[in-house]
């Protein structure tokens, strides 16, 4: 598995109220929900975010509240992984059941900038910054975690337990 | 080596002797929560998933308290499919309109959950429940429909943070500024992955509703869960509401912790956290100059009998300031109910506050109370990110019932001594 994309960048602490706010709740439509993904913290962010994007952030990115909504709004906007310096663990959670990436990298946090472009190799954890010329080692996921993904999410991962039994 | 609380628990629900932190294992579970947000998209799953049989009607519950009565047509629909999947599935814990109060308050009250019972909910404040030694946990909403196809869920078993609580409450403190005063200390991943375990003898100055409090907003410290020792009060708490046999774990003396922090009650005073984040915490005397617009006193934090007590002898006789709107919404009927027969509801309304029917509203600015660009709230919440009650601009302080019903009286951020001079 791999991505690439520019990269849109933001701080420490992005709570799911502005990934997508509640008052969007009432629908589980994930278009709908990407419509008005991160608005409150950033108004441009539907206009420009491009197909395969990376969004890169800092501490404790998805605090707050357990609305799937949250991974499922950034996905649907395109977005091909999402790397900060640590994730809420509701969110980690989330993000893989649904099958957003996400990685953890204090580097690479650190490191890229809004605009510039990324690779990115999930099974290697190598995160290559195409535009600084520079790589990073973020953490691989642990094999449970890839063997989830391979079967295409958690609900996929038991229904197909289900059938082996 | 020895396991904590939480490890034990989990242990029991994984039928293993022994698991260490950082193991992945798969725990069976007593209770599978969702509600009128998350179920739908559970629901989703689950059908989309192909199930049509779910693990054990009896351990799972849906209470409809988010968005309703429902506020929108499409808060209405979400109703409208948790209530036809719980016709469907015989889920007798379905509570809708009438019958339900915050989730979070309502499952403790009716019992729902025991000590050393294992239990997951589609939200995150379902960390809750750590008050009377259960382990419980928020995840998401694939994991609800995971956990009603099988009964378990996926763990990867929490480190763990002792806080070693001594002394006694100033006046005027509660729970609620243990907590916000604790996670001004840690900061808001400061347990992030963890557990946080508290024991020590302070805990018998901790009332069920303090912990509660406490437990709820282990989240907003990044916790896993946040759990309380077993002992008397919470033994007298469970007694005559559950007839399940249930289980006091213990943490074995020679449990790992990553950190112990020592908690003075005695230290703690009245606190209040500034936007946009819980951490953001300062003594109550110091928001004397900040004007607000608007009081909350509820949620699934502060909605019990023992919030609206402290809130009504602060508001008893007074009336709030002109111009501002206090909003109380007790956690559930039965308090509700309370409020009217103790005649907190009439010095609320009399003293110029609205009583709402149990909902979570405007915690999360979903409808009875949003605030507009530029206002200022003093709720009884969880959490004050931006745009969490309202417009972008407006902005949440968060404290305890009294802090925020003294703060309704004089119309900026109060300690309750302000207004009753003591
Ligand atoms: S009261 Fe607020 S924090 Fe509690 S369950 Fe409702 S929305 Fe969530």
């Amino acid at each position: 598995m791999k991505a690439h994309g520019r990269a849109i960048k933001y701080g420490d602490h992005i709570d799911t109220d502005v990934i997508i706010p509640a008052r969007y709740l009432a629908t589980q439509n994930p278009n709908e929900l990407a419509a008005h993904c991160m608005e409150d913290i950033d108004k441009t962010f539907t206009g420009r975010v491009k197909q395969g994007d990376i969004m890169v952030a800092g501490v404790n990115f998805g605090c707050g509240s357990s609305r799937e909504h949250a991974p499922i709004a950034i996905k649907a906007s395109g977005i091909s992984c999402v790397i900060a310096k640590s994730f809420a663990r509701i969110f980690y959670r989330n993000a893989i059941n649904i099958g957003l990436a996400i990685l953890e990298c204090e580097k690479a946090s650190d490191r890229i900038d809004e605009g510039d472009e990324v690779n990115i190799d999930f099974d290697t954890g190598i995160i290559t910054n195409v535009t600084k010329k520079e790589e990073y080692q973020a953490q691989p996921f642990p094999d449970f975690i890839k063997d989830m993904i391979a079967k295409g999410g958690l609900m996929a991962s038991i229904t197909g337990a289900k059938k082996d039994d | 080596m020895g396991m904590t609380m939480t490890q034990k628990i989990l242990a029991a629900h994984a039928g293993l002797p022994y698991v260490s932190a950082g193991q992945l294992i798969k725990a069976k579970l007593d209770l599978i929560l969702g509600n009128d947000i998350t179920a739908p998209v559970a629901i989703n799953e689950f059908s989309g998933a192909g199930f049509d049989k779910i693990t054990d009607s009896a351990r799972i519950v849906l209470v409809m308290d988010h968005f309703a009565p429902n506020k929108d047509i499409k808060a209405a629909e979400s109703c409208k499919k948790c209530r036809n999947f719980a016709k469907r599935f015989d889920i007798e814990h379905f509570y809708d309109v009438g019958e339900m109060g915050i989730e979070h308050a309502l499952i403790p009250e009716k019992g729902l959950i025991a000590p050393g019972e294992a239990a997951i909910g589609a939200d995150s404040h379902t960390c809750t429940y750590g008050a009377i030694g259960a382990f419980s946990t928020g995840v998401g909403s694939t994991d609800m429909a995971a956990a009603m196809a099988t009964g378990e869920t996926w763990v990867k078993v929490p480190s763990a943070i002792k806080i070693n609580v001594t002394g006694k409450k100033r006046k005027w403190v509660s729970g609620k500024d243990v907590i916000l005063h604790l996670i001004g200390m840690i900061g808001v991943d400061g347990a992030l992955y963890q557990s946080l375990e508290f024991s020590g003898e302070g805990l018998a100055d901790l009332t069920m509703s303090d912990r509660l409090t406490i437990s709820n907003m282990a989240i907003e410290a990044g916790a896993k869960n946040g759990i309380f020792a077993v002992d008397d009060i919470t033994r007298r708490y469970m007694e005559g509401r559950c007839n399940r046999a249930w289980r006091a774990y213990e943490a074995d003396s020679d449990a790992e912790y990553t950190r112990t922090i020592d908690l003075d009650l005695s230290e703690i005073p009245c606190t209040v956290a500034w936007p946009h984040l819980p951490e953001k915490t300062h003594p109550a005397e110091d928001g004397r100059n900040i004007e607000i617009d608007q009081v909350v006193i509820g949620s699934c934090t502060n909605g019990n009998i023992e919030d609206m007590a402290a809130a009504a002898e602060i508001l008893k006789g007074r009336h709030i300031k002109k111009g501002l709107r206090a909003i109380v919404i007790p956690a559930t009927p039965e308090i509700y109910m309370e409020c009217i027969e103790r005649g907190y509801a009439k010095i609320f309304m009399e003293a110029g506050c609205i009583v709402s029917t149990p909902t979570c509203g405007p915690c999360l600015g979903g409808h009875m109370g949003i605030l507009a660009a530029g206002e200022r709230a003093v709720s009884t919440t969880n959490r004050n990110f931006v745009g969490r009650m309202g417009h972008v601009e407006s902005e949440v302080y968060l404290a305890s019932p009294a802090v925020a019903a003294a703060s309704a009286v004089t119309g900026h951020i109060s300690h309750p001594k302000e207004v009753m001079g003591e």
